[in-house]
């Protein structure tokens, strides 16, 4: 597989080490109602999709960013590649 | 042959005590008499029955698990009114795609007892099938490489020895005169010995699925091919049937063991698991002259080899890594277990590769299998496996069995619970925290 990273271009994938499904990113609040639940299912459970499947890349033997890969699990066709900084950013993570 | 002279035979034979009793319908004479009439006389195995609209049990997934759990369902715990549900052929999934390897060496309660009953089962299995699944009781054989290693060797030996498993530690001497052939010296990972169970082996994989197949459809279980399940009937939080490629059937309980895609099959239950689904890889070469007898594990990277029967050399090593329903994997991690090989054995750069495929598993959170009830009442689910679910096949299928029978787990599976993770309770060999990738 071939990553397209948003500043590097095309990358070999063994470059990178794979952390899984992007919903990691969200954290939830541990001080929050229902933290022990929420912690249960960010921890353990997945949607594990056949098709498209957002997911965290580490480039660790590149420039050690975070990268959110959006790929088909039943074709490993790598479709979308963003910084994981701009994704938690757009989704009003770090103010 | 005549016909008289094939009953005449086999009477001799059942005299003899060679037979059960039961008509034997492979043998050399067989074979022999069906050449001479142009191999018409076959008959299937199994029956093709069309599904009926209700059944008391069904079990979704006809790979080996799934077909293990019926014929115990019926022989075992007297059940009626079984069907088997399977998307495309019976064993065209994982219990086709593995490198054939039985063995019960786990450190870890939950695991060991379990796997020790399966291998047992295993001990058993083609006189209680009436059907030849070539396991051959050859050994495995894991090489440390490390005295720190040694010592963790140890303590699993004797782990393996409590639950009534066999485990023999061998030193290099002992390594050497049974694989002279390993590279003793190399400068990094030098082999001080290994971990050797002998009662390890393996097991002719395609035969395990039919063997299972044949005997649970004697027994009345209906296998039911080319029957995709699209739906779950769920009423009231309670199962009602299913909806199928070939039109819903009602049941009263319905067990899912279709590891590879768990996920997609429970999803329809609107459950998520924890489970993610991975690609692993496999390889084997031409055919060789006799060279390793048993299996062979590489301590200090992912890397296992056996020989089959035909002579081809049957290697692995790990997961790619990232999610996948490809059922093939990539280059990087091809590389990655060539070199394993080469590092352990030289000489196999010598041999040329026939095939390599990929095979879909259910990577859990801990590396260990779920057998448990579902939040759903009638829904049981089996999965889970990762890359050791050939092993389990005979225990798998009891346990899961024994669960869909009484709704209480098998005593050798009390720990494979759905809700452990949330409990606090992972049975996790490696210790490698809740990274499917890293098991």
């Amino acid at each position: 597989m071939i990553i397209h990273h948003p500043l590097l271009g095309p990358r070999d994938a063994q470059e990178f080490t794979v952390l899984g499904d992007a919903s990691l990113i969200d954290r939830p609040d541990g001080m929050a109602e229902g933290a022990p639940d929420a912690f249960d299912s960010y921890l353990h459970l997945r949607d594990n999709p056949a098709g498209t499947h957002r997911e965290l890349w580490y480039h660790e033997a590149g420039d050690r960013s975070w990268l959110v890969v959006t790929r088909d699990t039943r074709t490993h066709e790598v479709m979308q590649v963003e910084l994981a900084r701009d994704v938690a950013l757009a989704a009003g993570r770090g103010r | 042959m005549s016909e008289t002279g094939i009953a005449s035979l086999r009477a001799g034979l059942q005299s003899a005590g060679i037979s059960d009793g039961t008509p034997m319908r492979y043998s050399a004479f067989r074979l022999f008499a069906e050449a001479l009439r142009g191999h018409r006389g076959w008959r299937p195995a199994w029956r093709d029955p069309e599904p009926q609209a209700e059944y008391d049990t069904l079990v979704i997934g006809g790979g080996g698990h799934g077909l293990a759990t019926a014929h115990y369902l019926a022989s075992r715990y007297g059940a009626q009114r079984v069907a088997v549900l399977e998307k495309g052929w019976i064993g065209g999934g994982n219990v086709g795609r593995n490198t054939t390897i039985v063995r019960s060496n786990y450190l870890l309660d939950g695991n060991e007892p379990f796997y020790e009953y399966s291998l047992k089962l295993w001990e058993g299995l083609e006189q209680d099938l009436n059907y030849n699944a070539m396991f051959s009781q050859r050994g495995i054989l894991n090489l440390y490489h490390s005295d720190s290693q040694r010592d963790a060797y140890i303590r699993r030996g004797n782990a393996m020895k409590l639950h009534g498993a066999d485990a023999a530690l061998v030193g290099a001497e002992g390594v050497r005169a049974m694989y002279p052939w390993l590279n003793f010296d190399n400068a990094r990972f030098p082999i001080q010995g290994g971990l050797l169970q002998r009662r390890a082996g393996t097991a002719r994989h395609d035969a395990v699925a039919w063997g299972y197949a044949r005997a649970a459809d004697r027994r009345g279980v209906d296998i039911l091919q080319n029957c995709e399940v699209t739906g779950l009937q769920i009423e009231g939080g309670r199962i009602t049937g299913v909806d199928t490629a070939r039109g819903p059937i009602r049941a009263r309980k319905v067990g899912v063991a279709v590891a590879g895609s768990s996920s997609r099959v429970m999803a329809m239950a609107g459950l998520r698991l924890p489970v993610e689904s991975h690609v692993l890889q496999a390889f084997v070469t031409e055919g060789l002259k006799p060279l390793i007898d048993g299996v062979v594990t590489f301590g200090a990277g992912h890397f296992y080899v056996s020989q089959s029967d035909k002579g081809g050399l049957v290697f692995g090593g790990d997961i790619d890594g990232y999610n996948s329903y490809a059922q093939r994997g990539n280059l990087p991690v091809v590389e990655d277990v060539i070199e394993g090989g080469m590092a352990i054995m030289p000489a196999i750069g010598r041999a040329r590769l026939l095939r390599m495929w990929g095979g879909v598993m259910d990577m859990s959170m801990d590396g260990s299998p779920i057998i448990d009830r579902t939040p759903v009442e009638g829904l049981y689910f089996n999965g889970g496996w990762c890359y050791g679910g050939f092993k389990a096949t005979p225990a798998s299928g009891m346990a899961f069995a024994h669960l869909l029978a009484t709704d209480e787990p098998h005593p050798t599976a009390t720990a494979f619970r759905l809700d452990r993770f949330r409990r606090g309770f992972p049975i996790d060999e490696k210790g490698a925290g809740a990274q499917p990738n890293l098991h």
